[in-house]
């Protein structure tokens, strides 16, 4: 998948040619920004989820992790496949980094996922734990297949 | 109100490093390492596990000065460190190639050594400080 994306990039015709070149921007930088702008947008929109979840359901279950890491799971999975090779949408290297690994990858985390059952094993909720564990990895790698075959359903249809 | 947005904005403040240093991690134990197995979505997860454990102890200690540190560390840069969307679409994609074994191991692997880190991080976090576990 990396190697398209560098010919992808490569094969690419310049979108300002005649544009003097005192202002480029080494590629590294541009990309590194692009990464930062796309997670600072997934992270706020995780922040917010956390706070809706947390107002609407309770403290009871880490309920806004679990949305952002299904959502984001989703996503990934159908924006990888309907831009990746084969895909009906075509994206460059920086927009496949800006959405996936900026946005997704900033909407999404690990850490709290691991903080959160390790709250519940230190209070002494084990199953809790073990529910959270059971239920975050099923439905993210269900949600990231789904993302996958929806995608994958599109691109397989014909017309534009 | 004026609250979230003030937490926002730490949010905002730790997450835009903490996505280029995921992708400066990755990159980096992708070229190292490789790329036939996600090592560099498990190392960034498990030390992000560890830190957070660290600055939870701090904060259930009292040693974290002011509910912006937690939102600028914890809830913008290691939120935005650590991450589930690559984790689940490299499993899938190990799935997709038939590599059940390494899809298995990823999912096993990083539970383990995410749980275990945050523990861990916790422990380390309540001696240093002084605080018991």
């Amino acid at each position: 998948m990396k190697r398209t994306e560098e010919i992808q990039a490569k094969s690419l015709p310049s979108s300002h040619p005649g544009k003097a070149r005192r202002w480029a921007v080494p590629e590294t930088v541009k990309l590194y920004l692009i990464v930062s702008a796309g997670t600072v947008i997934g992270s706020v929109l995780r922040a917010l989820a956390s706070i809706g979840t947390l107002a609407w359901l309770g403290p009871g279950f880490p309920w806004g992790t679990l949305l952002v890491n299904v959502i984001g799971s989703f996503v990934i999975g159908f924006y990888a496949t309907l831009t990746g090779p084969g895909g009906r949408v075509f994206a460059g290297t920086r927009q496949r980094q800006f959405v996936m690994t900026g946005i997704c990858g900033g909407f999404t985390t690990f850490s709290m996922f691991s903080y959160e059952t390790f709250r519940f094993v230190q209070t002494g909720s084990w199953p809790m734990a073990g529910l959270n564990v059971g239920v975050s990895i099923t439905t993210w790698l269900v949600a990231v297949w789904l993302g996958h075959m929806v995608a994958s359903r599109l691109n397989r249809l014909g017309g534009v | 109100m004026k609250e979230i947005l003030e937490g926002l904005v730490w949010v905002i403040l730790g997450s835009a490093i903490g996505g280029p240093a995921r992708y400066f991690v990755s990159g980096l134990v992708g070229r190292h390492i490789g790329e036939t197995f996600p090592w560099g979505t498990m190392a960034i997860n498990v030390s992000g596990a560890f830190v957070i454990g660290l600055f939870a102890a701090a904060a259930i200690g009292g040693t974290l000065p002011t509910p912006a540190a937690w939102q600028f560390a914890v809830t913008g840069f290691l939120g935005s460190y650590t991450t589930v969307s690559s984790f689940s679409v490299q499993t899938l994609a190990l799935v997709r190639d038939g590599q059940f074994l390494r899809a298995g191991g990823n999912v096993i692997l990083s539970l383990v050594l995410c749980l275990s880190a945050v523990a861990l991080g916790y422990a380390a976090g309540s001696t240093m400080l002084g605080a018991g576990v």
